[in-house]
């Protein structure tokens, strides 16, 4: 989280097609500034009926067809006292569905205790289901790094190292290659669930451009097409280059399994020399598809270590046979 | 470890100029140089990373470095905001 995440913030949400919440604001525009700090939400039924222990005020209330058949009753009735004592607490924000509108009286009394009134024409349990996901996601643990993000053969491959070792030049031939770039530099990982990492870029604004040396800063989606950008992706595989190392042992089997826990999550890491005469670029690609093949159960390295296993087990039941003649 | 305040002066905001001066001053040092701005931090030897921090008029950094030349590369990293990157 960067800033206080606010009302205006929620209304602001530049989200898509079935993401959509489609917000707009009906009264309270003072209190747009409010900030929301739950990614939970509330529906204030028992609070209208006047129980007001555990009143999690502070979430957003959400009134659907029956809070607004209740409230009718409440204004026809003109039993206002749970409605005002509501908003004498300092409410997030309270959201109508199914486009419904609330009484003139409730209106004042929200205008006058500056608490935002949203309508959305979605229904309740829509609503509820794109909010509640919106929510995780902004209040979800997150993390800036410096690498770089590359989608290759359908994996998320972020690739680290010092500064100057060759990132974005790899990751620029990987584009070149038809594979897609989703940020250059800073990555914003995103714990989503405690299950896997997202990654998207820092700024939409300033996304998918790189920086190259000797180049200066160019545009992808230009030179490359739309096809070459992707918004987010999910990090599926962890690339760390660094200068040879002759001292160092790099895995020549590939049977050891490194992993890197970022945000609590572990993933794949794998462990590249970078060195004149090594085509980075080809063995990221390799690596990715390498990744697919144990996603679908299939384990180049161990299963020709068992091949390995099986044959020299061959032999030593042919040795048996040859040299042992008291066999039959 | 050396941490260091800065406070961005120059009109205009950390934008591609600054941003390559920082990166290039940086460049000079061994040590491990970053900038902080609010929960992002970035390494200040990429210029993409320094650009995308959105640093603007009056915004305050942390200039962090860490090794052997943490002292001198923290304080020419900071003269460079004293002197607005020679911008009004």
């Amino acid at each position: 989280m960067m800033n206080d995440f606010t009302v205006l913030d929620l209304l602001n949400l530049d989200l898509k097609d079935h993401n959509s919440l489609n917000l707009k604001c009906l009264e309270g525009r003072k209190g747009l500034t409010r900030i929301i700090t739950d990614s939970e939400i509330n529906r204030p039924g028992l609070t209208l009926s006047g129980f007001f222990e555990e009143f999690a005020y502070h979430r957003i209330q959400l009134f659907g067809k029956g809070e607004v058949a209740y409230l009718k009753m409440l204004e026809e009735t003109k039993k206002m006292e749970n409605i005002k004592k509501m908003f004498s607490y300092k409410l997030a924000c309270c959201i109508f569905t199914n486009s419904a509108l609330p009484g003139e009286k409730f209106l004042k009394l929200a205008k006058t205790s500056e608490c935002p009134i949203l309508q959305t024409d979605l229904s309740s349990s829509d609503f509820e289901l794109r909010i509640i996901r919106a929510l995780s996601d902004i209040f979800a643990p997150r993390k800036t790094i410096h690498g770089v993000l590359v989608e290759v053969f359908g994996i998320g491959v972020l690739i680290t190292g010092r500064s100057g070792v060759g990132k974005s030049e790899s990751a620029l031939e990987l584009i070149e290659r038809g594979h897609r770039l989703i940020a250059d530099d800073s990555v914003v990982l995103r714990s989503v669930n405690g299950n896997f990492l997202m990654g998207s870029g820092t700024n939409e604004m300033l996304g998918h451009h790189m920086e190259i040396r000797g180049l200066g800063i160019i545009n992808i989606s230009h030179l490359f097409g739309v096809g070459s950008i992707r918004d987010k992706k999910q990090i599926q595989l962890i690339i760390d280059l660094e200068t040879w190392n002759p001292e160092s042992g790099y895995d020549r089997i590939g049977t050891d399994e490194l992993t890197k826990k970022m945000l609590d999550v572990e993933v794949p890491l794998i462990k590249m020399p970078v060195k004149a005469g090594r085509n980075i670029p080809i063995l990221i690609e390799v690596a990715a598809m390498n990744e697919r093949l144990k996603k679908l159960g299939y384990y180049s390295a161990q299963e020709f270590d068992n091949n390995v296993l099986k044959w020299l087990e061959n032999k030593n039941a042919r040795n048996l046979y040859s040299n042992n003649t008291d066999i039959f | 470890m050396k941490q260091k305040t800065v406070t961005v002066k120059n009109r205009a905001g950390i934008h591609a100029r600054p941003s390559a001066l920082i990166v290039k001053t940086a460049n000079e040092f061994d040590s491990d140089i970053f900038l902080e701005l609010d929960d992002m931090k970035i390494n200040a030897k990429s210029i993409m990373g320094i650009i995308t921090l959105g640093a603007n008029y009056k915004s305050n950094l942390q200039v962090i470095a860490d090794g052997k030349d943490e002292e001198t590369a923290v304080n020419a990293i900071v003269k460079l905001f004293e002197n607005r990157f020679e911008e009004v």
